[in-house]
């Protein structure tokens, strides 16, 4: 591993002094504790022999019927257990996936910017990664659909668009659903499997969650799934849900890599979803993340620089700022470290060196208050940092 | 000699070199304890300094690197509490991590160190930095290394080949310190010589000599394994070892450093040590280059720290 700078702060921000507005840690202390260590004394002492043995590669059956409900919440309601498979996050099956379909030098679609880890895994395959431009509304279809000709034209071999297109990480944003129909379309001329990253969709602030592409495009699309946010990411439970041929691959590919998933946070997982008032919990972690992001955004329109820009996410962990005056923002967070307060820079986001002027921002682990305190040091950092620019620009 | 009582490492803190001095911590609390000596290691906070009242230790041993671990902040808290501890008093502290004030206090003792300039971030704001970088760069020339004027393990610091990319290294610089050094880059051997005093004075260590496989000696060619090529001793002439060791020696003894240091040095093409900047807690991770002249001398890091502590130790119980 290659120390890093910002590795090195980051190491700094970890420290409870520090409202770190950079992670984007679930805020697991809202999780009823009882009731979780309550389900796994059921778990060890009920089915103690089936969750501490080996398991198949594909994941619990019923664990697996149950995420079918899950994902019914979001419009999909043709899903199948045997369609499933089981994995540690959903950023496994990412890599699964990654490792089954991408070759070197095959190029990745991504929305620009996007994921981080999602940005590394691509990256350890070898793939070429080309961000396809996003606007307030999600992924541009005309960008997608002009970049897919170009790729066409280079003889690029185009495997798979990367989206994370409802309240996106990092940019808060989410593709409306008339774009939804027209980057499957697109992609389905061109051949391209769409990888839909879902994680944050049901924890929507403004009423019911929206319909994930998948549920109108079951062949066209695999769908990636997590419990790490709507429960616990220490479970490390996430799935794909995938046209048939896909779900043989990838459990093929898991089962090389791991040989089975955690039998004991699996059945951990189904049984809490069996036992306790989970869609409850959801309500109360919608209200808890509304409040904070409502915190953000309020702090943000009360103490940002003019020609700040900052998107307004309806959902999920992030909001995505980018700062006027040429300000770096990977230059710049030394000294927001000092001053108390962290963030992830924007050109992490980026396979190409972009986003150096923006950075994310995330609301969901600090409380309110924190939030709030943490975007007012923010801004006294950045005005420090446009007279900086200042000095030397004149 | 003193029964050596439990010795507290204190390590961490908020400084960006926060990982690096907990890797420093860590790799000494293990030598420590591995020739039976009772040590632990605290990542300073709040709690700190309860669990110091609460508990004192019998020595104190400071791993923290950059600002307030190397500023003299810690050890005039530790003077505050009555606690000995390994390494050089406050004052001695202030003038040796302040790399400008270090630099003329070694230069008047007749050591060369390159020529610089010191400037606040303010300077360029209120008197205009292009017409500043213009006059700077006319008197020291081209190639430069714009550094902060406090602060290690190379944070902030970059080396500059082109006029028009000064602004932009100060601009990097004033995110880790107010004031920037703005020095002429000397081509040459990087060396960096230990300094280690048991009690019968300060004695040099074999200088360490090195090389990044690619670039500069940043923070990546520091802290990842693999990414420099250190010889011990440095592949340089007898004669121009034996200055580099008085320099070292010199450094330590004008700035009034205790215990040990660690003083950076590079050799140009006329074998002149030429001196950069001192450091009063060194490295002591895998990587870092005073554990390094230790082995080179044949002294076991473990031993050494263990004798240090001892003499803190002895400090203490007679009240000095």
């Amino acid at each position: 591993m290659i120390a890093s700078e910002v590795r090195a702060l980051f190491a700094v921000a970890s420290r409870p002094e520090i409202v770190s507005l950079a992670g984007g840690m679930p805020a697991v202390d809202a999780l009823p504790m009882e009731a979780v260590a309550a389900t796994v004394a059921e778990v060890v002492t009920r089915r103690g022999a089936q969750a501490l043995q080996y398991g198949s590669a594909q994941g619990d059956p019923d664990l697996r019927a149950r995420i079918c409900d899950v994902m019914a919440l979001e419009g999909i309601t043709d899903a199948h257990p045997d369609s499933v498979v089981v994995t540690a996050g959903s950023q496994q099956a990412l890599d699964l996936l990654t490792r089954v379909f991408v070759d070197p030098g095959d190029v990745v679609l991504t929305e620009g910017p996007t994921y981080v880890t999602a940005i590394n895994t691509f990256a350890a395959y070898q793939a070429r990664i080309v961000h396809v431009p996003m606007d307030d509304d999600g992924l541009v279809p005309d960008g997608l659909a002009q970049m897919l000709r170009r790729l066409a034209a280079e003889g690029a071999r185009v495997k798979l668009l990367y989206t994370v297109p409802t309240f996106q990480n990092p940019g808060g944003i989410t593709l409306t659903a008339q774009r939804r129909a027209e980057v499957v379309e697109i992609c389905r001329r061109a051949g391209v499997l769409v990888v839909e990253d879902n994680p944050y969709g049901l924890l929507s602030f403004t009423g019911e969650p929206g319909r994930a592409i998948r549920a109108d495009a079951p062949d066209d699309v695999v769908y990636l799934g997590s419990f790490s946010k709507t429960l616990a990411p220490g479970m490390r439970v996430g799935w794909a849900l995938a046209p048939p041929a896909v779900t043989a691959r990838l459990v093929l590919a898991a089962e090389s890599a791991i040989l089975s998933q955690s039998m004991f946070t699996q059945l951990s997982v189904e049984h809490y979803l069996a036992t306790q008032p989970w869609a409850e919990q959801l309500k109360g972690l919608r209200e808890l993340y509304r409040e904070r992001r409502d915190a953000m955004l309020d702090a943000l329109a009360a103490s940002m620089p003019v020609g700040a820009r900052w998107t307004r996410p309806d959902g999920g962990f992030f909001v995505w700022l980018t700062l006027p005056g040429g300000v770096d923002t990977k230059a710049m967070l030394p000294r927001a470290i000092a001053a108390r307060v962290a963030y992830v820079p924007g050109v992490g986001f980026y396979a190409d060196g972009s986003g150096r002027s923006s950075m994310r921002l995330s609301y969901c682990y600090p409380p309110a208050e924190r939030v709030r305190d943490g975007v007012e040091r923010l801004a006294q950092v950045i005005t420090a940092e446009l007279r900086l620019r200042d000095t030397f620009r004149s | 000699m003193t029964d050596l009582g439990r010795v507290l490492i204190l390590a961490g803190g908020l400084s960006p070199e926060r990982e690096v001095s907990l890797r420093s911590g860590g790799r000494l609390r293990d030598a420590l304890t591995g020739i039976g000596v009772e040590a632990e290691l605290a990542d300073v906070d709040a709690a700190t300094l309860p669990a110091l009242a609460a508990d004192p230790p019998q020595v104190v041993f400071p791993v923290l690197h950059g600002i307030s671990g190397e500023d003299g902040t810690i050890r005039e808290v530790l003077d505050l509490y009555g606690l000995p501890y390994v390494g050089a008093v406050p004052p001695a502290c202030r003038v040796a991590f302040d790399k400008a004030t270090a630099k003329a206090a070694v230069a008047a003792a007749g050591i060369a160190t390159p020529e610089a300039v010191t400037l606040p971030r303010e300077a360029f704001h209120d008197l205009g930095a292009s017409t500043l970088i213009e006059r700077i760069v006319a008197r020291l020339g081209l190639p430069l290394v714009v550094k902060p004027r406090a602060g290690g393990s190379a944070f902030g610091v970059s080396r500059v080949g082109d006029a028009g990319e000064v602004a932009e290294a100060l601009m990097g610089c004033f995110g880790y310190h107010d004031w920037a050094i703005v020095e002429r880059a000397v081509d040459g051997v990087e060396i960096a010589v230990g300094v280690v005093d048991t009690g019968e004075g300060p004695v040099a260590l074999p200088a360490v000599e090195i090389e990044p496989r690619a670039g500069d000696y940043d923070y990546a060619a520091r802290y990842t394994a693999g990414a420099t090529n250190f010889y011990t001793p440095a592949r340089l002439d007898e004669a121009i070892l034996r200055a580099a060791a008085r320099t070292a020696i010199t450094a330590h003894q004008v700035l009034g450093l205790r215990d040990l240091s660690r003083t950076d040095m590079i050799v140009g093409a006329d074998g002149i040590p030429r001196f950069l900047e001192v450091n009063v807690a060194p490295g002591l991770t895998e990587t870092s280059t005073w554990p390094m002249g230790l082995q080179a001398a044949g002294l076991d890091l473990a031993v050494v720290c263990r004798d240090l502590a001892a003499r803190a130790q002895r400090r203490g119980d007679a009240g000095v």
